[in-house]
């Protein structure tokens, strides 16, 4: 146990290859060179196998004629249009089944959140069974069971159930009535626009007046009654330009309205319910996450339940409820590739899908879809950032 | 900002008192005003009830009451044979059963699959269960041994065991053997992804945020597309890869991924002073990171990979896009059998498939709440 003191005075003489910054250097560019290595490889391999299996590689195949059809396009297209199209028309079918799903997702899941958190007990224990079903059951398994067993199972056109004599279920998807929109809809538009100015304006008002005279003012009821009396007000004035053209059953099919596939239905269905539960979750932590002070501090300044919620509660809960919020945001994109399951005609489905087997383009074709899902995800996280350093605590 | 530049109004009056907030009384007082004070609250207790009552009882009627429980084709599940309301059709599991547990595994060899089950059985039940002392050689054993006896046992071909070709291997097996590697496999993988995140070396860092956000910015499904049509291109010629193997690897880059941010979580977790202490011992960095840091940090994270756990089984359904059948797979293919087409075929195999899955899921989650509970009472001291 004798320390030789001699030694430890003077810096220990290291061998090179011993030094910290060389070894770090060393290991950095053998795993560089590995990973080099590993892509030359990858490409020398990939040019044989082309090569072999006589695919030209490339990205000429976009201009070439798609010649199958899809059954839901928001832009025209036809057969004899390009896969360039058929990969705009299944962007644009991934972005409205995502973009409906999230808002339809965020609704259900606050709702089911704050349920989650009632005081009633029935309401808790309903919520809380809901997200413990839905989060359990994988995904795909709830768009094939939407799909095969609820709405293929549905009667034919014939025989449709009707809601109301307005809204029509069948096999073939769900008919629902199409706005019309005639001379002077314009007109009603604007109205719209020109009453939520109002109630903003409005608003500003009253929050100036609240703190010169301690007075409040009902601003959202009026502001309600602006918004919707104003259109209603054009609407009536100009004589109703904007209506609903009602389905009607001719023959074996429907006319007029808007059917919405099945595929679709079952998918958004699937997609917004599974959301909704995880949603629900971080809605939850989010609330709980407020100290209890926070509330009861509220409760002594004498502010009601509800006003203690808006004013209080939810503000500091969206600092804790926006990042993963935004992470459900992005599994509901992506997980909406799952519509190849039932055929929607996604992004995934036409393009990695009919497109891949028709063309071949392995390669060509996974890496935009890969490309675009990515794209997706980046712009979503760096959008999140921006929001997460708005509602930072400043502090001092 | 601005209201309060502006605020000149001060209250000098009190407002009107109000009434004072339920509280005290009895359970019973308590219990009514929770469920029936006030409309909205009446209105949304009955409404629970309502949609409670109009869940439940169809769902017993269907699944006990009116079900069927013996037959050997459709007929004796239609409402015209048995002469009422038909629930489910159970006979139609029954005659399935096989082929959900095995896919074609052939019959003279599910013999093999039982007794990887039950020695996955008997190793795993003592490593969940605190108590039982010999945690390391029992991970050692659950971890390493088992999956290499396992793949020899199920693929067969030495020791007298006839080789079974994984294209005949589907149902529960299957969904089963994805689950299972992708977990033994994406946890050392993310694990090591974790550290290279957080290494103070450029390149590594570099190349291991690339690798994590790469995987972790796309679908399953197009993860899986590249594994089964891309992936072949970028080997060479004569590396005949298995098509099973071929999505094992897919969901292992992909779960190996969302462990990595996992595990990250919990090596942020570790105060500084952790790596100095081991440094002023004279650790270098893979004992530091052996002896020290992993073991607290992966402690702090297990709810987080048990719920990963969790999204994996879940996510082994979205195989049978790539046409690999497991149990969710092998579902729909029995719907296609026309001696069992009858109008409840369907409600039966899912709710059959969803009871499978749920338990499991369930059942994880549930450990993972046991867990972090026990964890944090420790802590607490």
């Amino acid at each position: 146990m004798t320390v030789d003191i001699q030694h430890a005075s003077a810096p220990p003489r290291v061998a090179i290859y011993n030094r910290p910054k060389v070894r770090a250097f060393l290991y950095q560019l053998a795993l560089l060179a590995l990973a080099l290595w590993l892509g030359y490889e990858f490409v020398l391999n990939a040019k044989a196998n082309l090569a072999a299996q006589r695919i030209t590689s490339g990205f000429g195949f976009l201009d070439q004629t798609a010649g199958f059809s899809v059954n839901q396009s928001l832009i025209p297209y036809s057969e004899s249009d390009t896969y360039g199209r058929v990969f705009l028309v299944g962007l644009l079918n991934t972005l409205l089944v995502a973009g409906l799903g999230i808002v339809l997702a965020t609704i259900l899941g606050f709702v089911v959140g704050i349920a989650r958190l009632s005081p009633n007990w029935l309401v808790a224990r309903l919520a809380g069974t809901y997200v413990e079903l839905i989060r359990n059951l994988p995904l795909l398994f709830q768009i094939l069971f939407w799909y095969l067993a609820v709405l293929r199972a549905l009667p034919g056109p014939r025989q449709s159930i009707s809601l109301f004599g307005e809204v029509f279920l069948n096999n073939r998807g769900i008919i629902v009535p199409a706005p019309t929109a005639g001379e002077g809809a314009g007109l009603v538009a604007a109205a719209g626009a020109v009453g939520i100015i109002a109630t903003l304006a409005l608003r500003s008002w009253a929050q100036r007046q609240q703190a010169r005279t301690g007075e409040q003012f009902p601003v959202f009821w009026i502001g309600c009654a602006v918004i919707v009396g104003l259109p209603l007000a054009v609407l009536a004035a100009t004589g109703f330009p904007v209506g609903f053209q009602k389905p009607e059953l001719r023959g074996f099919n429907f006319v007029g309205g808007v059917r919405l596939i099945p595929e679709f239905v079952a998918l958004l269905i699937a997609l917004t319910t599974y959301t909704a539960a995880f949603i629900a979750e971080v809605v939850r932590a989010g609330v709980l996450a407020v100290p209890r002070g926070q509330t009861e501090a509220a409760s002594a300044l004498g502010l009601r339940r509800g006003m203690t919620l808006r004013l209080i509660v939810v503000p500091q809960a969206l600092r804790v409820i926006v990042p993963p919020l935004t992470n459900q945001y992005l599994n509901l994109t992506k997980n909406s590739s799952l519509a190849v399951a039932v055929g929607y005609p996604d992004l995934f489905a036409v393009f990695a899908g009919t497109a891949l087997n028709q063309t071949g383009q392995a390669i060509e074709i996974i890496a935009i879809t890969m490309a675009v899902y990515l794209v997706i995800s980046l712009l979503t996280s760096a959008l999140m950032n921006w929001y997460n350093a708005r509602l930072r605590i400043v502090e001092r | 900002m601005t209201a309060d530049s502006q605020a000149t109004f001060i209250r000098r009056a009190l407002l009107e008192p109000e009434p004072p907030p339920l509280a005290g009384g009895d359970a019973l007082t308590r219990g009514r005003a929770r469920l029936f004070g006030g409309v909205f609250n009446t209105v949304l207790t009955v409404a629970s009830a309502v949609i409670i009552a109009a869940l439940v009882w169809p769902a017993l009627k269907f699944l006990l009451i009116n079900a069927v429980w013996t037959g050997a084709s459709r007929v004796d599940c239609l409402p015209e044979t048995v002469g009422r309301e038909v629930g489910a059709c159970w006979p139609f599991i029954k005659a399935k059963f096989v082929q959900f547990m095995y896919g074609f595994y052939p019959a003279s060899e599910h013999w093999r699959v039982d007794v990887t089950y039950a020695l996955g059985a008997a190793l795993l039940a003592p490593l969940l269960i605190p108590a039982v002392p010999w945690k390391g050689i029992n991970a050692i054993l659950f971890f390493g041994v088992f999956p290499v006896v396992a793949f020899f046992l199920l693929v067969g071909g030495v020791l007298g065991l006839p080789h079974v070709e994984t294209r005949v291997w589907g149902g529960l097996l299957v969904t089963l053997v994805i689950s299972f590697t992708g977990i033994i496999f994406s946890l050392p993988l993310g694990i090591l992804l974790a550290l290279g995140r957080r290494s103070h070396l450029p390149v590594i860092r570099a190349l291991c945020v690339v690798f994590i956000e790469f995987w972790r910015g796309v679908p399953l499904i197009t993860v899986l597309f590249f594994a089964t049509y891309m992936l072949p291109f970028f080997l060479p010629d004569s590396w005949r890869i298995d098509a099973l193997a071929r999505v094992l690897i897919g969901v292992v880059l992909f779960a190996g991924a969302y462990m990595a941010e996992v595990v990250r979580g919990g090596l942020q977790a570790i105060p500084r002073g952790q790596f100095e202490g081991a440094m002023a011992l004279g650790l270098g960095y893979w004992r530091t990171m052996g002896f020290v840091i992993l073991p607290q940090a992966l402690r702090l994270v297990i709810p987080g990979i048990v719920n990963s756990f969790i999204a994996l089984f879940k996510d082994t359904t979205l195989v049978l896009i790539v046409a690999i059948f497991d149990l969710l797979g092998q579902l729909r293919a029995a719907f296609a059998d026309p001696t069992w087409a009858t109008p409840v075929t369907l409600f039966t195999g899912f709710a059959f498939a969803g009871m499978i899955y749920f338990l499991v899921s369930f059942g994880m989650s549930r450990y993972a709440l046991f867990m972090e509970r026990r964890l944090n009472s420790q802590q607490r001291r």
